[in-house]
């Protein structure tokens, strides 16, 4: 069950085609957009929610029920805004940076729609500080856009709506939506506590919603194409179409949209040239990002779907569909280890677990990678995972224990392994004598 | 209301409790260390987490508000479990946390033994340690004479910084780094410049901020703790004074939500080692110009001498502004017995008459009455610097809502932003003209105008005064049930002073006229150390520093500090206050009153009181209100009338703050090293030296 062709929402993934105005027209970008508009914002809610259109900023929450948050109308004169996460940084994780560069109208397009059935009167897009070149482009297609009248005051559409663009300064946290509304607003990037929730109380306090690019990206084709076609993709409570971004140890990894819920197996074999070494060489696959819990290879040969819930009662999540593959010449451990002193890294110190556990867990699962550990402290660095887990303000400390949960679900042997093997040699090289 | 189940005991709430706060009314005990009444929530700690029926992840109940709980689905109320195994659980990961980086070093920390993180741990943490890796180290900062830092301890609550930012109005203390590489700082270690930066050492919940000039001096158990007010400005907070042995070795806050809230400016805190420098422990008696040690007899036999010698209308007394309200009774007492009456508290020569009625010299809205204010103007007051405390109270009121304020006086930063109207009486003059502002005012619900000491003690004080109390009319200031013209004062004895009418009786001389030289033959001074006494007179100096008023006596009787006496003060709102005794004068110095009584004696006008009691007794008879203690005697509205009825001519001289040093305003904290090291810090002469 291949993507046709026709399906494809993304048809200039690749850069091959024209980025701008016309190329992005000829592609089928802003035809009918009035008409779209003309339908009024509840249709166009109801027509995504009927989409089943799940977020694809990697927590999967469905995109028209967090629209219908927004206020009806304004009771106390605080304008709505729009908010389009194009922080992304999930280690794994290159859709976005794609759309910003190759199809950056798609974007406009669904901004100046989403926008509208939310009632904002501008979208801010948040671009990930190291996106340099990304954002160029991105401004010079708002700018095309304004030039064409397609968005801002007075614009064709009949619609006001103002599109800003904001660079961010390269910190991972700030994609998490609340510390990215306070970076937007020019304050260190920290979290809010949440209730009020952004559609309450958001940007600048006015009502927010927050959504990632694909998810926006998407929604003109929706429109033009129907709930009913986008929905006729995929697997239920799954559907459409997903950017997969496959990296690691395959034979040609790339970027595709592909249905969601195909298969692990026929994903990897048609778009990536299969396993390097073949399938049996396959140790384990972290299927969402770098902060979802991997799988090992015998939980991927068989139908894994790739999609949300599928992956989701595997105890590891489809996040933003950041396909890592591992091979068996990964040292697994290792490299959780260093995705573990990545959220280290990335922990911006307000709560508590999140500031002392990262380190902690680091610091632990990086003796673990040598074996310079004791068998019983397999048990407490899970335990500290769970002590973390839950008890942050935000995801990141979710994100920090969920990886390191999953190689101890899968990986014990690997761990324990490696602990008996330095008890046994704990100098593995000879030991340098007196002065050096 | 919004009913709500905690640990199995229904309780009706309001709905804009916090789930910390529904769960206090329920009498369940939260843990927190980020979570503090007067500031903003940070949710930061996740001490306070508890368990929510229905919630999948325990919620942080200090930032989680009643109204965002769903009730069953039954429609049964939400349920919050405070002691269940998930929340035992996160509370002991939590404080796992904290302590993994938190150094052990309890035996050598100020902190030990009023630590919020040792307590907790007690009662919410593990035995022992799972943590086998290095601890974090974090270099100290410099961030001024007073706080001490020790960062390594710091649990990164951010209250100082939330203090910093929101109570003090100095936004100066943030966090640089990320994760657990986050310090916390000001900006490249400059020293802080707020006059109530001394509270972040109370608010901090471990040793990491902690008292410089206290710094491993005492611990918290071997210290006697009395409760008194504070007498280093005229707003009276709530003290607690901690002795060990004879020897007063802190200052802290109590709570007082009429006064000061919880806080206390700097200089009522580190003014304790200016109580053990110049003091004055034996009298002196001038002797071929130079003061010699003398014995008690020898000394009052001096002032008697000189003291018959002389005629009623050449003797005269005036009142500083440390003074107790006994004492300043006992010397009018005195004074009346021997027919002066020549006699002033105001050093300053400040305008204010009692004869006008108490309301024309109180800060009649009261201090908790800033909140309710609708609009405020400040007349030549500088009150950053006057009353730190109540300067925090006026920003309460204006981060609240909207509150203009106005500023006629010294173009200053108040830590709030403010309508500059100009520098002098002519601009409070024309503002009564009409104008913007003045519109403000009028249109506002309970307007206030505060009048500083700068605008009164001025040679057109009363005019300036009349202008006031008619802008206060003409703008609705004084109304049934507010009167929103306000004195502040700057003195803590002043209001007391002036209640007792310590005043130049009729044909007596003013505290000014007193100084002309060669206007009296016998001047007392009751710790009068703000105002130069010429030589010529015999001056009797009674108080407890080696300041300019023992400079320049013939006779110095040594007194006792306000830590070291029992006495009544009333602050600048009117409110009645006892302060109490919690150490003893050094050597030979004696309390104030008992030193007027035995003196009364060799003067041949015994005083018909024997104890304190006695002397409050007769005190009291004669001013019932100041036995009161903690109200306050409202002034009588039409006072304000009066004293508007009252005309004169303003000159152009632009208002100048009564202040011009916070940390030297009286000789006790000119005594202070301490005060003198802020002092100098405050001026910019010491250059900025790097921590330790």
């Amino acid at each position: 069950m291949m993507l046709d062709d026709k399906d494809r929402i993304f048809k200039n993934l690749y850069g091959f085609h024209d980025w701008g105005l016309a190329g992005a027209r000829a592609r089928g970008a802003w035809d009918g957009t009035k008409a779209i508009l003309e339908k009024g914002r509840d249709a166009i809610i109801n027509e995504v929610k009927a989409s089943g259109l799940r977020g694809r900023g990697g927590a999967g929450f469905p995109t028209g029920l967090k629209w219908s948050f927004m206020p009806k109308e304004s009771k106390d004169g605080r304008p709505s805004y729009l908010v389009v996460n194009a922080d992304e940084s999930e280690p794994g994780t290159c859709k976005d940076r794609e759309i910003l560069r190759h199809d950056p109208h798609l974007l406009i397009e669904g901004c100046l729609i989403a926008g509208f059935a939310m009632g904002a009167v501008a979208a801010y897009i948040y671009v990930r500080g190291e996106f340099v070149r990304e954002r160029e482009r991105l401004q010079a297609a708002i700018d095309q856009a304004y030039e064409a009248r397609l968005i801002g005051k007075n614009n064709i559409h009949g619609y006001d709506f103002d599109i800003y663009v904001h660079h961010g300064a390269g910190a991972y946290i700030c994609g998490e939506e609340t510390a990215l509304l306070e970076s937007l607003e020019g304050k260190k990037g920290m979290p809010r506590l949440k209730p009020p929730f952004p559609a309450n109380v958001g940007l600048y306090g006015c009502p927010t919603t927050v959504n990632n690019v694909e998810s926006i990206a998407v929604v003109p084709d929706i429109m033009r194409r129907g709930a009913a076609w986008f929905s006729s993709i995929g697997r239920p409570n799954n559907t459409g179409t997903k950017l997969f971004c496959i990296s690691g140890h395959v034979n040609r990894p790339c970027n595709v949209e592909e249905a969601m819920g195909i298969t692990f197996r026929e994903l990897i074999e048609r778009h990536a040239g299969g396993i390097r070494g073949g399938w049996d060489n396959l140790l384990a696959v972290i299927p969402g990002g770098s902060s979802v819990p991997c799988l090992p290879a015998e939980q991927c040969l068989g139908d894994l779907y790739m999609d949300f819930d599928t992956l989701r009662n595997l105890k590891s999540g489809l996040g933003t569909a950041a396909v890592i593959v591992m091979d068996k010449s990964t040292d697994i451990v290792r490299a959780i280890a260093r995705i573990s002193y990545f959220y280290k890294h990335e922990s911006c110190g307000q709560c508590t677990p999140c500031r002392e556990g990262t380190g902690w867990m680091w610091r632990v699962l990086s003796r673990m990678a040598e074996g310079r550990a004791q068998k019983r402290e397999i048990d407490m660095l899970l335990e500290v995972t769970t002590q973390v887990e839950g008890h942050t303000i935000c995801a990141l400390g979710d994100a920090a224990a969920w990886p390191i949960q999953g190689l101890i679900r899968h990986f014990r042997h690997e761990i324990e392994r490696r602990i008996d093997e330095y008890a046994a040699n704990p100098h593995p090289e000879p030991v340098a004598m007196a002065a050096e | 209301m919004t009913k709500l189940i905690v640990d199995g005991k229904e309780i009706d709430v309001p709905p804009h409790y916090t789930l910390l706060q529904a769960c206090e009314a329920a009498g369940a005990e939260i843990p927190r260390f980020c979570f503090h009444e007067r500031l903003s929530i940070a949710g930061n700690c996740r001490m306070c987490l508890v368990e929510l029926k229905g919630s999948p992840k325990p919620v942080a109940s200090c930032a989680w508000g009643v109204r965002d709980c769903r009730p069953g689905p039954n429609g049964e109320p939400p349920e919050v479990l405070t002691r269940s195994p998930m929340v035992k659980k996160a509370r002991q990961g939590v404080m796992e946390f904290l302590l993994i980086n938190h150094p052990l070093d309890c035996p050598i920390c100020d902190q030990g033994g009023e630590c919020d993180l040792q307590d907790q741990a007690m009662a919410y943490g593990t035995d022992s340690s799972r943590f086998k890796e290095n601890k974090r180290a974090v270099e100290d900062k410099y961030i001024g004479v007073l706080v001490k830092t020790s960062m390594n301890r710091c649990i990164q609550c951010t209250r100082c910084v939330r203090f910093a930012a929101e109570v003090a109005g100095v936004p100066e203390l943030g966090a640089i780094g990320r994760g657990e590489d986050m310090e916390i700082t000001t900006y490249l270690e400059q020293a802080m410049t707020s006059e109530l930066q001394g509270n972040v050492v109370d608010l901090c919940p471990v040793g990491a901020l902690t008292s410089k000039p206290y710094a491993f001096v005492a611990r918290p158990w071997e210290l006697g703790k009395t409760e008194s007010i504070d007498v280093m400005d005229a707003v009276g907070s709530a003290i607690r004074i901690d002795t060990r042995g004879r020897e007063v070795m802190r200052i802290l806050p109590r709570v007082n939500e009429a006064v000061n809230e919880e806080w206390i400016s700097d200089k009522t805190r580190h003014v304790v080692d200016g109580l053990r420098t110049q003091r004055l422990d034996t009298p002196y008696l001038r002797e071929n110009g130079r003061l010699r040690e003398a014995s008690w007899p020898e000394a009052f036999a001096a002032i008697a001498a000189r003291v018959k010698a002389a005629p009623p209308e050449r003797m005269g007394a005036i009142v500083g502004d440390l003074a107790a309200c006994e004492e300043i009774f006992a010397l009018k007492d005195l004074m009346t017995r021997l027919s002066v009456r020549n006699l002033d508290c105001r050093q300053d020569g400040a305008a204010l008459d009692p004869a006008l009625g108490r309301a024309s010299y109180l800060f009649n809205a009261t201090i908790q009455g800033i909140e309710d204010a609708g609009a405020l103007l400040i007349v030549g007051s500088n009150p950053r610097k006057e009353a730190a405390v109540l300067n925090a109270r006026i920003r309460k009121r204006w981060r609240l809502n909207h509150f203009p304020i106005g500023l006629i006086g010294e173009r200053v930063d108040l830590t709030y932003p403010y309508r500059y109207l100009g520098a002098g009486p002519e601009t409070l003059a024309q503002l009564l003209q009409g104008g913007d502002f003045l519109e403000s005012l009028k249109s506002a619900e309970r307007p206030m105008i505060l009048v500083g000491q700068g605008a009164l003690a001025r040679p057109d004080g009363a005019a300036v005064a009349a202008l006031a109390a008619r802008l206060a009319g003409e703008v609705g200031a004084v109304t049934d049930g507010w009167n929103g013209f306000c004195v502040l004062h700057t003195a803590a004895a002043r209001v007391g002073a002036l209640d007792l009418g310590f005043v130049p009786g009729p044909g007596g001389k003013s505290a000014l006229e007193m100084v002309q030289p060669g206007a009296l033959d016998v001047l007392f001074l009751l710790g009068a150390d703000e105002i130069d006494v010429p030589p010529g007179a015999f001056t009797v100096y009674i108080g407890s520093h080696g300041d300019r008023g023992a400079h320049c006596a013939d006779v110095v009787l040594p007194g006792a500090a306000y830590p070291e006496k029992s006495g009544t003060y009333v602050n600048t709102e009117g409110r009645v206050q006892l302060a109490a005794r919690a150490a003893f004068p050094p050597g030979d110095a004696r309390e104030d009153w008992a030193i007027l009584r035995a003196l009364s004696d060799v003067l041949g006008q015994r005083l018909p009181y024997d104890s304190l009691g006695a002397l409050r007794r007769a005190m009291y008879a004669a001013h019932p209100h100041l036995q009161r203690i903690d109200e306050i005697a409202a002034g009588d509205p039409a006072d304000i009338a009066r004293l508007a009825a009252r005309a004169g001519a303003v000159d152009k001289a632009p208002f100048k703050s009564a202040i011009a040093d916070f940390y030297l305003t009286n000789p006790i904290a000119r005594a202070s090293l301490v005060m003198a090291e802020c002092s100098a810090l405050a001026e910019g002469h010491q250059a900025l030296t790097a921590a330790e």
